[in-house]
């Protein structure tokens, strides 16, 4: 998993690339959070165009830095999940925490 | 006559395998011609199905996973078995959101998943202890897309 993120306009832009899966949770949730933790911006866009792969464990991480970022009133959105994420992100609701966004 | 393969593959349930054990299955069901679609799906069911083996079967160790995968037609089976804990309550682990490690960050949706991914599932105790993992989907639509356009 490869993680790429930039600030423009106070949005955090970040761009998941690889395989989301219990081997790689560990290092997407430590290495989110340090993006998280530094820059000048109010919201982030998590974009999935280039996630090759994600089963459950990815609404794991995304949940456990949904409420991260709640305690700092910044909203998360999603944007370009593959088929079979978007039919995990239905399932779990996921949606209604971090909206869709095109 | 109908087509009909068998392959098993084991190893250690360690989470760098999950990667392997997708691309294994996803390798051997590439001679029923499915679909992009069809072949995500089963990765992603089968990677749930080893991440709960990983995550939960040998809590003191290490332990073994065996995946099978059996094509009868164009029906394919999988197999996922551990040796490890099993499940106390079968039907409690198979509700949505149900999660024994909740301070992991785990959503509880592994099984429910697997059976949004696939046709059926099927979860039994195995009788070396540990848990087997049964799922069955059938691969055709890719055919059927081709010879009704």
């Amino acid at each position: 998993m490869q993680i790429k993120s930039k600030v423009y306009n106070n949005t955090l832009y970040v761009l998941l690339c690889g395989e989301l899966d219990e081997h790689s949770a560990t290092h997407t949730r430590i290495t989110l959070d340090n993006v998280f933790a530094g820059g000048d911006f109010n919201q982030i866009i998590i974009d999935l165009s280039e996630l090759e792969f994600m089963d459950s464990t990815g609404i794991g991480v995304l949940i456990g830095r949904y409420k991260k970022m709640k305690d700092r009133h910044i909203p998360i959105y999603i944007c370009n999940p593959s088929k079979q994420a978007e039919k995990i992100f239905k399932m779990t609701g996921l949606y209604d925490i971090m909206p869709k966004i095109v | 006559m109908k087509k009909s393969n068998f392959m098993e593959v084991t190893f250690s349930a360690l989470s760098v395998n999950e990667g392997f054990a997708r691309v294994c299955v996803a390798g051997f069901c590439l001679q029923l011609n499915p679909s992009l679609d069809e072949i995500n799906d089963i990765k992603t069911a089968v990677s749930e199905a080893v991440t709960n083996c990983v995550v939960h079967a040998y809590p003191k160790g290490h332990g073994m996973i065996t995946l099978r995968c059996e094509i009868e037609g164009d029906l394919v089976k999988i197999t996922v078995l551990d040796k490890g804990v099993g499940i106390k309550d079968i039907a409690k682990a198979r509700e949505p959101f149900f999660t024994t490690k909740p301070s992991e960050e785990r959503s509880g949706m592994g099984f429910a998943v697997m059976e949004s991914f696939m046709d059926k599932v099927d979860v039994d105790q195995n009788e070396d202890k540990g848990v087997c993992v049964t799922m069955y989907k059938r691969i055709n639509r890719l055919q059927e897309q081709v010879s009704n356009a």
